[in-house]
């Protein structure tokens, strides 16, 4: 298999190397790829979206579409992951293992054996992979995550100058929530963003995003033709576009944040929602 | 012309994927490709496409990273090949 | 060999991109371990975003980000900025290959409960012994 494999790479790999030697040159401003449609995008953007930010423009508003089903896509492996791994709880847990907090003690329970009380302030529950309790490693991260979230917000709210936009501020907010499960445990974070509400807000984001759409649709022009929306948002036609760029890379930043925490709750569990890294 | 510091990070691109197929174990493999996800970064940013330099750059050294990890965590870090 | 040198410095991305591709093919085809192959996938998928990337660039000009966007209205022409268009079809492209990794991932540990191992042939010969007897 190795010596077919690497016959079959350094043929193609000779075929397109030959090929690719009739591309325009690097660097050419007068290549196919950048004379046709792509003039237009940058000559109108200032005057159809007041968007100074080209790729914001041409993703959220010219190819309105395009997005709108990467997003679907997003949701779509969220579900898969979620069909794929998630489990229930056996009923016999296997042995877990506890702290005593005031001693630093580590306890282990048996199969069958009695558990602490669930809200227990004296014995905390630990994983059976990963004993170390590490105050610097928590505390640090308890103050980074702060910050972490509110850059995420500047992304997505300044995508249109900047670069940024809803898909990178959605990985960005998904990533601050995963820095706590990893620095905490995968229970505490359930605790606060649990798999329900990651899968609504997934669906809200996209559903927010088909909204705006379908909003347009309503008020009389074509689907994701943000013109439409100018008396809602009280603005010409050219800052009504801008805002409803807005609105839809708030729907993708809310979809790809959820989807990211709930893939990454379902891969590092695998499935079991109990133990993480 | 291709620009000097592109072909460079290129060069060390080409030689970070070929180490994280060859790695002999399944962790190292996932950092070494968290390398190439940003080094690839690196060349994109050269490039001037800084949106798609800062996507691969959370995407693609951050969270596919940690997926790959928690994967084999869950799975086995031998492997044969 | 003068003219070779130069064709080898205008086509370097395409050139890289190639050898990164079969790199990823290579992985696909030969490698046993299906995380490796996991992996290569993921080559596959952004040799490809280097070559639409190597596309867009034009030699010297701006980043795709209108200058003075609010300001005095002057005349904005198009050959002074980068092709913006395969950035975004790139950008899209990226985040949907980490929810496809994070779906092969998904099934490689799903293998993994049924058979207890990653590698490929190990799993077909076991397959085969189910299907023996």
């Amino acid at each position: 298999m190795k010596i077919t494999g690497l016959v079959t790479v350094i043929i193609c790999g000779a075929l397109l190397i030959f090929y690719a030697m009739d591309f325009p040159d690097f660097g050419d401003g007068t290549s196919p790829a950048s004379t046709y449609l792509s003039p237009y995008f940058i000559e109108h953007t200032i005057e159809d979206a007041n968007v100074p930010n080209i790729v914001t423009t041409v993703l959220a508003d010219y190819r309105g579409y395009d997005t709108m089903y990467e997003t679907t896509v997003v949701f779509t492996a969220g579900l898969a992951c979620f069909f794929l791994l998630r489990r229930k709880e056996s009923q016999n847990p296997p042995a877990r293992f506890y702290r005593h907090t005031p001693t630093g003690i580590t306890l282990r329970i048996e199969e069958g054996g009695k558990l602490p009380a669930e809200g227990s302030k004296v014995f905390m529950r630990i994983d059976s992979l990963w004993a170390p309790d590490s105050l610097i490693i928590k505390n640090t991260c308890r103050l980074v995550i702060a910050f972490i979230q509110l850059f995420a917000l500047y992304v997505v709210a300044h995508g249109h100058h900047s670069p940024g936009g809803g898909f990178q501020g959605g990985v960005l907010l998904g990533s601050s929530i995963i820095l706590f499960a990893i620095s905490n445990d995968l229970r505490r974070s359930i605790k606060r963003f649990n798999e329900k509400t990651s899968a609504i807000l997934g669906a809200l984001g996209v559903l927010l995003y088909a909204g705006t759409g379908f909003l347009c649709l309503l008020l009389g022009a074509h689907f994701l033709n943000y013109k439409a929306l100018a008396p809602i948002f009280r603005s010409t036609a050219a800052m009504a576009r801008s805002h409803g760029i807005l609105c839809v890379e708030i729907g993708v930043a809310f979809a790809v944040m959820a989807v990211m925490i709930w893939i990454y709750y379902n891969l590092s569990s695998a499935g079991k929602h109990d133990e993480g890294l | 012309m291709s620009l000097p510091i592109d072909m460079i990070i290129l060069s060390l691109v080409v030689v970070s994927g070929i180490a994280a197929i060859s790695v002999k174990d399944l962790l190292g493999a996932a950092i070494v490709f968290s390398a190439y996800s940003f080094l690839m970064c690196l060349s994109w940013a050269v490039m001037g496409a800084v949106d798609v330099a800062f996507t691969e750059a959370t995407v693609g050294a951050g969270v596919s990273t940690v997926f790959c990890v928690a994967a084999v965590f869950h799975t086995t870090r031998r492997t044969k090949d | 060999m003068e003219n070779l040198i130069h064709m080898i410095g205008a086509k370097f991305n395409y050139i890289a991109y190639i050898i990164l591709m079969m790199i990823g093919l290579y992985a696909l085809i030969a490698k046993n371990n299906l995380v490796k192959k996991i992996i290569g996938m993921s080559i596959f998928q952004t040799s490809i975003i280097l070559f639409y990337v190597s596309t867009a660039y034009k030699t010297g000009k701006a980043i795709p980000i209108v200058e003075h966007g609010h300001g005095a209205h002057s005349v904005i022409h198009a050959t002074d900025y980068i092709n913006p268009l395969p950035h975004v079809l790139m950008l899209t492209a990226i985040v949907v290959s980490v929810a496809t990794l994070g779906v092969a991932l998904a099934l490689a540990i799903k293998v993994y409960r049924q058979y207890g191992t990653l590698e490929e042939d190990d799993i077909n010969s076991q397959i085969r012994i189910q299907a023996g007897k």
